[in-house]
């Protein structure tokens, strides 16, 4: 799996978020100080744009209706309930903001299992 | 009936003479007190400086108690000599005659030798009035030393801090609480201790203090000087047992009883700090509550209850920095540590086990599980199984697990020594729904308070009516009504939010404490604060109102609700270039373009030219206007200039919820200002000024603040008004709430009626925010922050 260069760590401010298209697929990367991290860009309640969230600690509340995403895992804290929302993995070498997509077929192993 | 005479009226001595008067037969008893307060939570005094809570508030038994359970309370009488043979006690005037004697006369702050030590301002910290004297010289940048660096030593620093005084803590070891900690729990209780702005100084000892009459600094040993206006004594504690002493009773450093709390004298006992019980003073609540049990059973005829003696344990009481030790607390031989440390997180756990038994406890930046450790403490449990998970316990899924997880033959409040099960027996036997009935019920939760998470827990797991008391707090993160963040924000000069998150809460913070902090930084220092855009709700980053589809709506700025056929073009040409989805005409006389991606916004701002209308915020929304004597036939004030010169001077600031205004040129009030939380309404020959009006969720007509002649004063009237709102209201607390909470007569008094100094001072902070304030649309021009409108292009594409 091939790691990609997005963008300037400086362009995502600390505690803020960001969103990037990469290749159809909206990502929402959030500066979380000392790291990032990037989850898809659409809260599973009614796709609110997780980039424009007030970011608290790890979680992430969506500028909608509230929903709070934890955004290590991708869990829905609140409310209680078991979805989640696909994380990738984030690094930042050089100054540059790095993010892994997962391939095409262990995207469809996923799916299968 | 036996006279019974308790010699102090501190918690010690009062819970055990409750215990007493359960118990048959019945006393005459007689209570002497040398303070002048019936009796309070002593353990509490920190909070009553930290201002958490009030004097009153700390009282254990009132006036009505002594009363109604016939106890003759001789307060602020001290008792110098006890006479055994006639058995006789003698205070200021008076004698006493006791068939039985219990002493329960507490203990004093050692006080050690350092020249100069009687100056002014010179405070040690056991009772209420050194709270109260420390209280009245507490102000603001006052520079304070606390001398000792132990439990009551930290929570007297961070009391005094809290009232704004620049604290230092002086303490003779290296090690911070070093009767409770080791090594390192104390280095990670000191980096939390500076990291809430207390300064720390170890290994200091002190020689003088100087000043003349006055304190002014203290001297230490190696040399150095540190300014002092006050300064605080915490050096420990002495038990008062003179008084057995001298009457010939048996004292080693405390008066010594034996298991069923008996001294060398038949008649006389002892309880609580004065006593020393197996070569032991205890200085914490529960096992002096347990005395006082076995005290009272051996008072009333009932002997055969015994004190066997506590593990030792203390909580320091400061919000944010949790710190609990119990047991042993150094390593040696024979002993296993299990260890635990996070130094990002300030968290520190250690436990010591010896066969397979926990022996002591420390815990530094996270103490939830105290309840737990001091369980196996004081059960002795064995913890082969548990072995693998001490510190980490299985998660519990579901909130009533941990109360699940408790026997029912488990302490819940360790000061009054309450169960799981006489809780749940309360709750049901006695209809306990609330944690001030269980209170009442049970005394659980009426000592340290630490036990009251888990008393909530049990009640609203159990309990079928349970309410939870509502305590006005901001929210989780930040447990303080917004009333004293405001002072404890400009006592501590915190100009960011996320400096009052780590100084006064979780560090995190939430989308409820994060924008209402925002506010507060802001209306506090005027605008000249440090604006943190990541605590900002989205519409106040791209100054638009996100809609459900994640698009947003521009409205901009027409004052007034004047417009023009160029704006009007102008509106028009961006809608078509932009796509709005919709052109609408707001409620507020203001133009709507709904559907607007958050890319094109500093686009449509350029091209319109306009101000933003500050519809997707806080802040000040419009002011509507009729046209007024301009146009109208029945005009008798010109509404349109008037509204809008109002506009023009408050517009860009931000309040605690919106704010609607209106004027209208007479009282047929098409404006419909009686609606607005500011309205102007003209009459012939003067406007009324009205305040407090809805028409939303509520509706509620205005109260009138004020009628003036001209309108320079109508404008003044709604400006000191609006500055006034801004100060006092609670975030997202509307006008019309504000306005009935406070009431308008005071209201009025604090703002029109109010003197010309405060006037003055209500418009200079207006005057200076408004300085400060600018149309955020101009930030389309210059972003605050990087790529705040854009979205990220990616420096590498995706292959498809």
């Amino acid at each position: 799996m091939k790691w990609l260069r997005i963008t300037h760590a400086k362009n995502i401010p600390l505690r803020e978020g960001r969103g990037v298209n990469l290749g159809g697929t909206e990502i929402a990367i959030f500066n979380l100080g000392g790291r990032f991290a990037a989850v898809e860009n659409s809260c599973p309640h009614r796709g609110g744009p997780l980039c424009d969230s007030i970011v608290a600690g790890n979680t992430a509340i969506c500028p909608l209706h509230g929903w709070n995403i934890c955004l290590d895992t991708g869990a829905v804290l609140k409310p209680e309930i078991c979805v989640r929302v696909q994380t990738y993995p984030v690094r930042v070498e050089d100054g540059i903001v790095m993010l892994q997509l997962p391939d095409e077929e262990e995207a469809q192993r996923k799916d299968a299992a | 009936m036996e006279q019974l005479v308790v010699v102090g009226n501190g918690m010690a001595g009062m819970a055990c003479l409750e215990q007493i008067l359960k118990h048959e037969p019945k006393f005459d008893v007689t209570v002497f007190g040398d303070e002048t307060h019936v009796n309070y939570n002593r353990i509490l005094l920190s909070s009553v400086l930290a201002g958490e809570r009030e004097a009153d508030d700390i009282t254990v038994n009132g006036l009505d108690w002594y009363q109604k359970n016939d106890v003759r309370l001789r307060l602020g009488e001290q008792i110098h000599k006890i006479d055994l043979r006639r058995r006789l006690v003698y205070g200021d005037g008076s004698e006493t005659r006791f068939d039985k004697l219990i002493l329960a006369t507490g203990s004093s702050a050692f006080i050690p030798p350092i020249e100069g030590i009687n100056k002014k301002n010179v405070f040690t910290f056991r009772s209420l009035d050194d709270t109260r004297a420390m209280l009245a010289v507490a102000r603001l940048g006052a520079k304070a030393v606390v001398i000792g660096g132990g439990l009551l030593g930290l929570e007297a620093a961070r009391g005094l801090q809290l009232r704004g005084c620049e604290v230092s803590v002086a303490h003779l070891l290296d090690t911070l609480m070093n009767m409770q900690l080791d090594a390192t729990g104390g280095d990670y209780l000191r980096k939390k201790i500076e990291q809430l702005g207390v300064r720390v100084l170890t290994g200091r000892s002190t020689k003088a203090l100087a000043g003349n009459g006055r304190v002014e600094g203290v001297i230490f040993e190696n040399g150095d000087v540190a300014e002092a206006e006050i300064v605080v004594i915490a050096c420990g504690i002495r038990p008062n047992a003179e008084l057995a002493r001298n009457a010939g009773i048996a004292v080693n450093r405390g008066v010594v009883v034996n298991d069923f709390m008996e001294t060398s004298h038949p008649r006389v006992f002892a309880v609580g700090e004065c006593a020393e019980h197996n070569g032991q003073v205890y200085g914490l609540v529960a096992p002096l509550f347990d005395q006082g049990k076995v005290l009272a059973a051996t008072v009333t005829g009932n002997r055969g209850p015994r004190f066997t003696g506590w593990t030792p344990a203390a909580k320091l009481k400061i919000m944010g920095v949790d710190v609990f030790s119990a047991g042993e607390f150094q390593e040696s031989n024979g002993v296993e540590v299990v260890r635990y440390e996070d130094a990002s997180f300030g968290v520190y756990k250690k436990l010591l086990v010896r066969d397979n038994k926990l022996v002591g406890v420390v815990l530094v930046g996270e103490a939830a599980d105290s309840n737990r450790y001091m369980e196996w403490l004081r059960s002795a449990a064995d913890l082969t199984l548990r072995r693998k998970n001490l510190l980490f316990p299985e998660a519990v899924a579901d909130h009533g697990g941990t109360v699940a997880e408790m026997a029912d033959g488990e302490t819940v409040c360790g000061c009054m020594g309450v169960t799981k099960g006489e809780i749940i027996a309360a709750i049901h036997d006695k209809g306990v729904n609330t944690l001030p009935q269980l209170k009442e019920c049970t005394r659980a939760s009426t000592g340290c308070g630490s036990c009251t998470g888990v008393c909530q827990q049990i009640l609203k797991a159990v309990a079928p009516g349970f309410e939870e008391e509502t305590k006005k707090v901001l929210c989780k993160c930040v447990p303080f009504a917004q009333e004293n963040l405001r002072e404890m924000i400009r006592s501590q000069k915190l100009k960011s939010v996320q400096e009052v998150l780590d100084i006064y809460g979780n560090g995190r913070g939430c989308e409820v404490c994060k924008p209402a902090l925002s506010y507060l930084v802001d209306v506090i220092w005027c605008g000249d604060h440090e604006e943190d855009r990541s605590a900002r709700f989205i519409n106040d980053r791209v100054h638009a109102n996100i809609q459900r589809d994640g698009t947003f709506s521009v409205i901009p700025r027409i004052r007034g609700g004047v417009t023009s056929a160029t704006e009007l073009r102008k509106i028009a040409d961006a809608a078509e270039k932009y796509n709005a989805r919709m052109v609408k005409i707001t409620g507020s006389q203001r133009i709507d373009l709904l559907g607007i991606r958050k890319s094109d916004l500093p686009k449509i701002w350029a091209d319109l030219g306009m101000a933003s209308g500050q519809a997707y915020t806080k802040g000040v929304r419009m002011v509507k206007t009729c046209v007024g004597t301009e146009f109208c036939r029945f005009g008798v004030q010109d509404a349109i200039h008037a509204g809008i010169e109002l506009e023009k001077r408050l517009e860009n600031l931000f309040t605690p919820h919106k704010t609607k205004m209106a004027v209208t040129g007479c009282p047929r009030n098409c404006a419909e200002a009686t609606v607005k939380d500011v309205g102007l309404i003209g009459q012939e020959g003067s406007w009324q000024v009205v305040v407090g009006g809805a028409a939303g969720k509520h509706v509620r007509k205005a109260d009138l603040l004020i009628t003036v002649q001209t309108t320079e004063e109508a404008l003044e009237a709604a400006m000191l008004f609006f500055q006034h709102y801004r100060e006092n209201a609670n975030y997202l607390e509307r006008t019309y709430d504000f306005v009935e909470r406070i009431g308008i007569e005071k209201i009025r008094k604090e703002t029109v009626y109010a003197q010309a100094k405060q006037k003055k001072g209500l418009l200079m902070r207006l005057q200076k925010s408004k300085a400060l304030s600018k149309d955020a649309w101009r930030e389309g021009e210059s972003p605050m922050r990087p790529a705040q409108f854009v979205q990220i292009q990616p420096l590498e594409a995706v292959l498809q």
